[in-house]
């Protein structure tokens, strides 16, 4: 059998892509030391939103400008909640996700019935027939853009040493003359817009149209990748493809008849188990942000 | 100028001309305690002011308000003569107000360079390279080699401190507030801090310094303020002062005779601990019996730590019917020896006994059962503050209330309100135990441990933030206690309180026990030359 | 104005606070409501209202609660103890899915034997799903909230994968199990769709309510929750209750599952991933993660997801601003519970000192 390596190197880098801004965009917030489970729901926003406005304007951008506003919303809902309020933030996630999933799906309902699935604009894949760089554009955003800006970021600019300090040791940063409120409700606000805009690849890149199923747990697979890349950008990156790299190969393993017999959703469930299994061989002694789920309150 | 002439001359001291910082009439209320009372206080350029009093005599709090952790309720701050707004750490820092809190608040994974970074860094990119040179320029101030590229949190307590006063530095405080700097230092480190604190002054800066260790004061200071129950009682210049003097002002001119003894060890460089104002002295206490079974036997107990074990190779017997005190500088292996002993962390090596029944390898509620009774440091961590104050009585024993499979209500009840009764708890049963003192907080745990006529009782720092009352309170129930029949090992930082109450004294340092005072040389010379690492006494 | 802790709280607070947020939650849903055509007030009245007047729509609304009771009373005993498991749906599906494999490789089990195989089955199943997390937790300490999470797609694929290979209706070539034998139906109440699973999540209801209130074990697992280092402290086992507690929340989700399909389907199929193990979450929460909380919130969601169904026949509103109305619900509830910990004071100049343009 001849194995299509390129073409499975090529679809990971695809199934990695909404991986990328979602893992950066949970990273984001909880490196300042917030926990945002609402991740599941602002991916599913995203899709929804993009799907929604391009269907209605037929513009790319419109619809991706317009995910990114949505997942900015939601990532302020969630700091409205855990950092103004300090609500729990299991809670508050969890209650987030459900809300934003219930609130598209009514929307969906009721805008585009039961009829007829809607198609709408996408986003072609540059250099097709490019073999392995035959992606859509926010591939390439994520890998060469977004990725190597957030480690700057992080790494090289006041920011990110707010934004650690923060997380690390709040108190400290308070007494630097840093803001730990609007610290953190920067980081999920733009963090929030990050998810989105991973929600946002799965209509506008790859599908073209919405599904109820369309995200199914990535948001979860995002935040196991920050524990597995211990909140740094390329360990996340890294951890996005290699859960890529084990959905491409069971797609193409679906497609192979060699496990003809297998049904499907078993494969599609092994790059979720892949992942708690590299989560526990890594996730052992992990060091999370000193003031992980924690909130802040001026002593 | 006799001690009670200063106490009613500090107002009249004559104000000088453009201090650098000057606070008036600063006055701040926590409920019913006034803790600062119309404060009027001023510092000079180039001057180290000493701020001294008693625990709760407002010293914290005035420093807090002038770096903005705190606002007072009245009274103006002014610097270089104009009136300034402190209400946050960040006003502070911008009017030259620079502070290192008994906390430290650096971020701990952040490299020495990124913690100093962080205040008032732009959004952007950062320039490390300058900052880098920043430090080094700084540390070259203070006098002191600073790496600038080490992990905050791989340092040393001293170093810590050191990153903390160049932060200060950093931000270009002309005045540095200094909380209890020296409390958490080790006597070499205590030397470079002060050199550093000579350093500094000599290029114009002021500094406040807060400090219990009335021959630090008398070295480094150059004038001293004294405060008493929020008032500021004297201030003058330090030249001439000898510690006996500013011992009385501090407990205030009654109680300066009975300082006495205080003063005259703090002649001989030791802190006196006037703080927490010790158990009068009682009639010797009957010599525990070599005969009387052992309480509490401790054998080469050890916990491994980097680059030294944290308790290395202790051993001790605790018998029946006798206090034994543990003294030692803070951060000598107390905390951990406390822990090891409760069961809270397992031993690296060696073996503990209560009441003869191994309890090295039991946990916590086995060791309960033995007889072991706690009463440690953190009070608030030694309760679940969610639950009421009945439940947390009876934590230890659920058990034992029990009618069938149900906990019998009626019974929890009725034995909350015997111990309210007996050990005087200001509380209801049933009140949310979050809302009580620290001192009625002292008294559910001691009541708690007590209660179960344990074998022996561990009691650390068991009076640390309480008023004198609740001082008393405990030092008769741990007499008590030991008039039961029960062994007492008391770990406590206050000399005074070891030697007014235990029957004798060990001294940890460096987690190790370097000697042992019998009850008759238990002077606080004899026990000061061992807590500094001096020459081993003979075990006795 | 800032924030400042308050020291103590009046008692009318909390439910004031949650009366607040009742209100609030009708204000921002009352937009989406117009927006969707149709006149909020009639709408809250089908939702909360209309099911309770008729016998019928009461029989609905118990059915509706019944397996949030079981998913309500999981979360809360896990979350109780700061164990924070976020898979009742998985083990939810999973019980459901061992039920079924035990009632399809026995199928002529009669009642007395089955009723007891079929709920073991379920509650086994649940206790196997939520194994792998907790095990995880208490060995090498991880997070046990990603593992839970992760664990309920896979539920899903694997309930899918089931329905669509070996278990698929051979007769009817749907992606739907065997009807399973008549042994295994949990006996109806009334003569309506209720059935026994509801007694089942009241007796459990009940014992939790006893054991969490009145033994000993209550007052340990509170202390475990609320302060896990002072708890331990105290002599509480708090690790070996948490890995417990994961386990009985595992076995009480597969309870549900199994009283799902043995009470109401009669078989495995695919809409029973319909988010029970989530709406768990939100029950436990606002039941206060108490036995009697949960049953109170899991009956107030029965009865507004009966209404939904019902508003969107007669309104045609859409049904899924049932789960808008939950979650708004949720949020406000807790937004205002936390906000009651605080008063707004008014940043009060002082006299003495010369108030600065904007500063403060």
């Amino acid at each position: 059998m001849d194995f299509p390596i390129l073409a499975v190197l090529a679809a990971t880098l695809t199934i990695a892509t909404p991986l990328v801004f979602g893992g950066l965009g949970a990273l984001l917030g909880e490196r300042t030391g917030v926990l945002n489970l609402g991740i599941e729901g602002t991916l599913y926003a995203g899709a929804f939103v993009g799907f929604l406005v391009a269907s209605r304007t037929d513009s790319l951008a419109i619809a991706t400008l317009a995910a990114v506003v949505a997942g900015a919303l939601a990532g302020a809902l969630m700091a409205l909640l855990t950092v103004t309020l300090g609500v729990n933030q299991h809670v508050a996630g969890i209650g987030t996700t459900l809300l934003l999933v219930a609130a598209c799906d009514f929307t969906n309902r009721l805008l585009f019935g039961g009829g007829e699935r809607t198609v709408t604009v996408k986003f072609d894949r540059l250099f097709s027939g490019g073999g392995i760089l035959a992606q859509y554009p926010m591939t390439f955003v994520a890998f060469l853009l977004l990725a190597p800006a957030v480690w700057w970021v992080l790494r090289s600019t006041g920011a990110g040493l707010r934004l650690t300090a923060v997380g690390e040791n709040p108190e400290a940063a308070d007494t630097a003359g840093i803001s730990v409120a609007r610290t953190r409700w920067t980081a999920l606000v733009v963090g929030g817009a990050l998810m989105a805009l991973g929600g946002s690849f799965l209509t506008l890149s790859v599908l073209g149209t919405f599904t109820l199923d369309i995200v199914s747990g990535r948001g979860w697979i995002c935040i196991a990748l920050v524990i597995f890349g211990r909140w740094k950008v390329w360990p996340v990156v890294l951890g996005a493809l290699l859960f890529g790299f084990f959905d491409a190969l069971q797609l193409q393993l679906a497609i192979t008849s060699a496990f003809g017999s297998v049904p499907n959703e078993l494969l599609i469930a092994l790059p979720y188990l892949v992942v708690i299994a590299a989560l526990a061989i890594r996730g052992r002694g992990v060091r999370y942000p000193g003031s992980y789920l924690t909130p802040y309150r001026r002593a | 100028m006799t001690p009670a002439d200063a106490a009613r001359g500090g107002e009249l001291s004559p104000p000088r001309g453009a201090p650098l910082v000057e606070l008036r009439g600063i006055t701040k209320r926590f409920g019913s305690l006034l803790a600062n009372d119309a404060i009027d206080l001023s510092v000079d350029a180039g001057e180290v002011l000493a701020l001294l009093g008693e625990n709760g005599a407002g010293k914290s709090t005035l420093t807090r308000i002038l770096y903005g952790l705190s606002r007072a309720d009245a009274g103006e701050i002014r610097i270089a003569g104009q009136p300034v707004t402190v209400s946050s750490p960040a006003d502070a820092l911008a009017a030259g107000v620079g502070m290192v809190t008994q906390e430290f608040t650096l971020v701990g994974p952040m490299t020495v360079t990124e913690n100093l970074m962080l205040a008032g860094s732009p959004l952007g990119r950062v320039d490390r390279k300058a900052a880098r040179a920043r430090v080094l320029a700084a540390s070259e101030r203070l006098g002191v080699p600073v790496d600038p590229d080490a992990v905050v949190e791989r340092l040393s307590v001293g170093e810590r401190q050191r990153v903390e006063i160049l932060k200060a530095l950093l931000g270009d405080c002309r005045v540095l507030v200094l909380d209890e700097p020296t409390a958490v230092l080790v006597p070499a480190d205590v030397e470079l801090l002060f050199a550093s604190i000579r350093r500094l002054t000599a290029q114009g800066m002021a500094v406040v310094f807060i400090s219990h260790k009335l021959h630090e004061v008398v070295d480094l200071a150059d004038r001293i303020g004294i405060l008493r129950r929020g008032r500021l009682v004297a201030d003058l210049p330090a030249e001439g002062l000898d510690p006996a003097a500013i011992a009385a002002l501090m407990v205030g001119a009654t109680a300066a005779a009975e300082v006495e003894d205080e003063a005259l060890a703090t002649a001989v460089g030791l802190d006196v601990g006037l703080e927490g104002s010790g158990p009068e002295p009682t009639a010797p206490a009957p010599v525990a019996d070599r005969s009387r079974p052992a309480a509490l036997e401790i054998h080469g107990l050890t916990l491994a730590g980097d680059p030294r074990p944290r308790v290395d190779d202790v051993s001790l017997t605790v018998r029946a019917g006798e206090i034994v005190g543990v003294a030692g500088v803070s951060g000598n292996g107390q905390t951990e020896l406390v822990a090891l002993l409760c069961g809270t962390t397992p031993a690296t090596a060696g073996t503990v006994h209560v009441g003869g029944s191994d309890v090295t390898r039991l946990d916590v509620a086995a060791r309960l059962r033995a007889g072991l009774g706690r009463l440690t440091e953190d009070r608030r961590g030694s309760v679940v503050l969610g639950l009421s104050v009945e439940q947390n009585l009876v934590l230890e024993d659920l058990d034992r209330f029990r009618t069938g499979p149900f906990l019998s209500r009626r019974r929890v009840r009725a034995h909350a309100e015997s111990l309210i009764e007996r050990f005087d708890i200001r509380a209801a049963p049933a009140d949310p135990i979050r809302s009580l003192s620290g001192g009625n907080m002292q008294k559910v745990l001691l009541a708690r441990a007590i209660e179960r006529d344990p074998t022996v009782l561990v009691a650390s720092q068991p009076t640390r933030g309480l008023d004198v009352g609740a001082c008393e309170y405990v030092y008769a129930q741990l007499r008590a206690l030991r008039e039961a029949g029960s062994g007492v090992l008391l770990v406590s930082e206050d000399l005074d309180e070891l030697i007014g109450i235990a029957d004798r004294i060990v001294v940890l340092s460096g987690g190790r026990l370097v000697g042992e005072v019998a009850p008759a040389d238990a002077t606080r010379e004899a026990l000061g030359v061992l807590m500094t690492g001096g020459p081993r006494e003979p075990a006795a | 104005m800032r924030f400042v802790l308050r020291s103590r709280e009046p008692r009318w607070l909390a439910p004031a606070s949650v009366g607040v947020a009742v209100l609030l939650t009708l204000l921002l849903t009352a937009g989406p409501i117009r927006m969707a055509g149709s006149a909020p007030v009639a709408a809250f009245e089908r939702y909360v209202v209309t099911p309770l007047t008729t016998p019928n729509g009461l029989a609905e609304v118990l059915l509706a609660a019944t397996p949030l009771l079981f998913t309500g009373l999981a979360v809360a005993i896990a979350f109780r103890v700061g164990y924070y498991n976020i898979g009742a749906e998985g083990q939810f599906l999973a019980g459901a899915m061992a039920t079924t494999a035990v009632a399809l490789s026995l199928p002529d089990l009669p009642t007395v034997a089955a009723l007891p195989v079929g709920l073991v089955a379920g509650a086994l199943g649940g206790v196997a799903w939520a194994f792998l997390p907790a095990f995880l937790r208490r060995r090498a300490g991880i997070d046990e909230v990603v593992t839970t999470l992760l664990l309920n797609p896979v539920a899903v694929l694997l309930l899918q994968g089931l329905l669509n290979g070996p278990w698929r209706n051979p007769e009817t070539g749907f992606p739907d199990s065997e009807r399973f034998g008549s042994g295994y139906e949990l006996p109806s109440l009334f003569g309506t769709r209720v059935h026994a699973g509801l007694l089942l999540g009241l007796v459990l209801v009940a014992v939790i309510a006893v054991v969490l209130l009145a033994t000993p074990l209550g007052v340990r697992l509170r202390a475990a929750g609320q302060s896990p280092s002072a708890a331990e402290f105290s002599g509480v086992p708090v690790g070996l209750l948490q890995w417990r507690s994961a386990l009985v929340s595992g076995a009480l989700a597969g309870l549900g599952g199994a009283s799902q399909v043995m009470g109401v389907q009669h078989q495995l199929t695919g809409s029973l991933a319909a988010g029970y193990g989530y709406t768990g979450v939100v029950v436990a929460t606002l039941g206060g993660l108490s036995a009697l909380g949960v049953l109170a919130v899991a009956l107030l969601l029965g009865d507004v997801q009966v209404g939904a169904q019902n508003a969107s026949i007669r309104l045609q509103l859409p049904s899924q601003m049932g789960g808008v109305l939950t979650s708004v619900l949720l949020l406000t509830v807790v937004a205002a519970l936390s906000v009651r910990h605080y008063r707004l004071v008014r940043r009060t100049p002082r006299s003495a000192e010369p108030l600065r343009a904007g500063g403060g």
